[in-house]
């Protein structure tokens, strides 16, 4: 470790303002999980309500946790991480704060819209054009602090983990901008200008890109500056951050055809998707390895610091179902998995595995330091390590329950007869995916319950520093 | 713009060629250029908040491994081809299809051929016959019908023995083969109703089940002979013809209660259920319309 330089003065305000919406916002995207994970074991929780329909509440959890939660933590991360690692204070403090709160705008607008049955039906970007120009508004703005902050730097270089926050904060611009293009009918609806394969095409080229860009390259950015922050080590090698961004950035761009395998998109255009899917495995691997190796010699701390233990176990998930997708994307595989309950295991595994338990640590580093406290000084240890087990715990039930749905369903789906008929009706797979889906709502019931914890924590900890706060300040 | 151009041949495959190029110019020059072949614990010399970084080289296996999928991926283009070229194995996922229909045709073709030989009366009797139509049955009819055949609102029972077109053998197969399309226009043929009208309508259309309305079901008779006897008949016993239901069995299609009928009669009704032809064809039709007639044989 080198000597500590000087402080500047950094905006922390954002930071933990958009850290403490991060925790309100899973709470709630979460619950809503548990919801409609519920509603398919028990139907009668739609209580025969449309607002309240699976069909209504699944896009709202999805943008919940995705552009909700993760959105904040994002945010919330990159302005923590820009100012310190180019340890100059962030761009434009009224534009920072301008993101905050139109960002929240945007949820509660999604909030209100989606459940009303407002929606452009593409998948995660179901928001109407209004939205979307608000969403495109914000975004600039991010881009503008982001970048504005970068420019004004004090450091010659710029540290790895922004060059991952700076890819992600352009190609989700870039994305959302093009998959977004929409002819206006009335205030809430709209119809894409693209139509037939190449709105399919365009539309998955988003998706998949969504989760490359928002949930893979934001996130390796935090990894890269809080694993080295809690381990106290080193980043393992430079030169393979350089190798990995680039071919991961590069790459990804042209995976997402693998959700059209076997529908009316070329041929080649698929198996374009497929090489392109496979491709991607050693660049997604790279950030794992990278994070790992950081941490090679400082494996003891894991016994005592459970922090350091959502870092590493969000890294062995994200190499995990970085395996897996690209297995997925081959053709032989995603003709057994596709429309499975596998794909909906796989997205949580990285979801809930990588994503999630990587923003809490991140969260539980930095909101401290932003209260005025020593990184990862929250008010209770033992609940972040009660977090820690029921997320995992939570996970590992959910994936393993969507795994067996998933690969029975595909078996059952595909089994013939001798006489050329199918062996199972579709109700009957239903049927036998039964259990699956109670064992998946026990395993989002501890994910959750992980959450409130994780809240209250963080209650605990801002009311304790504020009180802390009024104190000195009376003194 | 519904389907792929030049331009998008050309744009998707110079991103796919050209990121594979670059992934492997840059993983070269990455290893020709580092400094040290073993684990170091010497850094790059940058420090950003307190983080430093080391000079460590790829891990050989994971850049031998990232090297051997590029590779694959040439392979497979090759063979499979990219942008509009077929690939040196000309394979397409239509002819793969074709294959494997023709072959499963030829598989079954006998078990059909000898079921096609017995006429759909027969078929209703025949063990074999049965299990493959439930199954045809189960994986196709019963999203609507139920997967015991006794229908739902807006989805006629199969299992009852009353039929809007026909239990023949040969209207069974019929119906199954080119679809039908059921539509009651709203009013009937009588667009000036009025909400009292309809309400005694309804009234003399219950009264024919042995039911009583909220309206006068004296007055309804009248409407019901100008409104409604073209297709149901003035016997209210429905016409199979056109596939207007008998209005006197007390078994309701779009149901039964005062409201429904009420309703019904207000707004009409447009029931349609798709021609299977296409999809089934004449082996598979022929058998599950044995099925189907057996399920109201003991009625």
């Amino acid at each position: 470790m080198s000597t500590a330089i000087e402080q500047p003065n950094y905006n922390y305000k954002v930071v933990k303002y958009f850290a403490i919406m991060a925790v309100v916002w899973g709470v709630v995207g979460m619950s809503i999980g548990v919801l409609i994970a519920s509603q398919l074991v028990w139907p009668e929780l739609n209580f025969d309500t449309p607002y309240l329909t699976f069909s209504r509440l699944r896009p709202l959890h999805t943008n919940a946790v995705i552009f909700a939660f993760g959105g904040c933590a994002l945010f919330a991360t990159s302005y923590y991480v820009v100012q310190r690692t180019c340890q100059t204070r962030i761009f434009s403090d009224s534009l920072a704060m301008f993101t905050f709160w139109g960002w929240q705008a945007v949820i509660v607008a999604a909030a209100i819209t989606l459940p009303m049955g407002l929606t452009s039906t593409k998948e995660y970007a179901e928001l109407e054009w209004p939205i979307d120009i608000l969403i495109t508004v914000v975004w600039v703005s991010y881009a503008i602090v982001f970048f504005g902050t970068i420019a004004k730097r004090s450091q010659p270089h710029i540290y790895v983990a922004n060059w991952f926050f700076g890819a992600f904060i352009l190609t989700i611009a870039l994305l959302h901008i093009i998959n977004s293009l929409a002819i206006p009918v009335s205030m809430w609806k709209s119809y894409s200008i693209y139509a037939g394969t190449i709105d399919a095409m365009v539309q998955w080229w988003y998706g998949h890109n969504a989760v490359g860009f928002f949930l893979t390259a934001g996130f390796l950015g935090i990894m890269y500056y809080f694993i080295p922050k809690q381990a106290e080590r080193p980043v393992y090698s430079y030169r393979l951050s350089i190798v990995h961004f680039w071919s991961l950035i590069s790459i990804y761009v042209w995976a997402g055809a693998h959700h059209l395998h076997y529908s009316a998109l070329p041929d080649w255009a698929q198996s374009a998707g497929m090489v392109m899917s496979l491709i991607l495995l050693a660049p997604s691997w790279g950030g794992m390895i990278n994070g790992m190796m950081t941490l090679s010699g400082a494996w003891h701390k894991l016994r005592t610091d459970p922090i350091l233990r959502f870092l590493v176990v969000s890294l062995s998930f994200y190499g995990m179902s970085t395996f897996e997708g690209p297995m997925m994307a081959i053709k032989t595989v995603n003709a057994l998995s596709h429309n499975t309950d596998w794909t909906v295991g796989h997205v949580h595994s990285g979801a809930l595995g990588w994503v999630a338990m990587v923003s809490f640590g991140a969260i539980y580093n930095l909101l401290p330091v932003v209260l005025g406290k020593k990184q990862g000084e929250m008010y209770s240890t033992d609940l972040i390590n009660v977090h820690f087990w029921l997320a995992t715990l939570g996970t590992v039930l959910y994936i393993c329950a969507m795994w067996v749905n998933g690969i029975m369903q595909g078996l059952m789906w595909r089994a013939v007869n001798t006489d050329g008929t199918l062996t199972y009706s579709f109700v009957e797979s239903m049927d036998a995916s039964y259990g699956g889906y109670l064992v998946r709502v026990i395993g989002g019931l501890f994910f959750l319950t992980g959450m409130l914890v994780m809240a209250y924590n963080t209650y605990k900890t801002v009311s304790g520093a504020h009180a802390e706060q009024a104190k000195l300040a009376k003194a | 713009m519904t389907e792929l151009t030049t331009f998008w041949h050309v744009w998707v495959s110079a991103i796919v060629i050209g990121s594979m190029i670059a992934c492997g110019i840059l993983l070269t020059l990455t290893f020709k250029n580092q400094k040290y072949d073993q684990e170091t614990d010497q850094t790059t010399g940058h420090s950003f908040d307190g983080i430093d970084e080391l000079d460590n080289p790829l891990p050989k296996w994971w850049m031998y491994f990232f090297w051997s999928t590029i590779v694959f991926g040439v392979f497979y283009i090759g063979i499979y081809g990219i942008g509009g070229w077929t690939g040196f194995s000309d394979w397409s996922s239509h002819d793969q299809w074709e294959r494997e229909v023709a072959k499963a045709e030829e598989q079954f073709k006998p078990y059909y051929d000898k079921l096609n030989a017995m006429s759909v009366e027969e078929l209703a009797t025949n063990k074999d016959a049965l299990a493959t139509g439930q199954r045809i049955f189960s994986s196709n009819c019963s999203v609507c019908h139920g997967s015991t055949a006794t229908g739902a609102l807006g989805f006629p029972n199969l299992a009852d023995n009353d039929w809007l077109y026909g239990g023949s053998a040969a209207a069974i197969k019929q119906t199954i083969t080119h679809g039908r399309t059921g539509a009651m226009p709203a009013k009937g043929l009588k667009p000036d109703m009025t909400d009292v009208e309809r309400t005694d309508i309804a009234a003399h259309v219950l009264s024919l089940s042995g039911r009583e309305g909220s309206g006068d079901a004296t007055k309804g008779a009248p409407l019901f002979a100008q409104a409604c006897a073209a297709c149901h008949g003035s016997d209210a016993k429905g016409n199979q013809l056109m596939g207007a239901p008998n209005l006197t069995d007390n078994i309701w299609l779009y149901g039964g209660s005062e409201k429904q009928i009420e309703f019904t009669i207000e707004n009409g009704r447009a029931g349609v259920m798709p021609a299977w032809n296409d999809i089934l064809g004449e082996d598979k039709i022929h058998v599950l319309s044995g099925y189907v007639y057996s399920l109201s044989q003991s009625k």
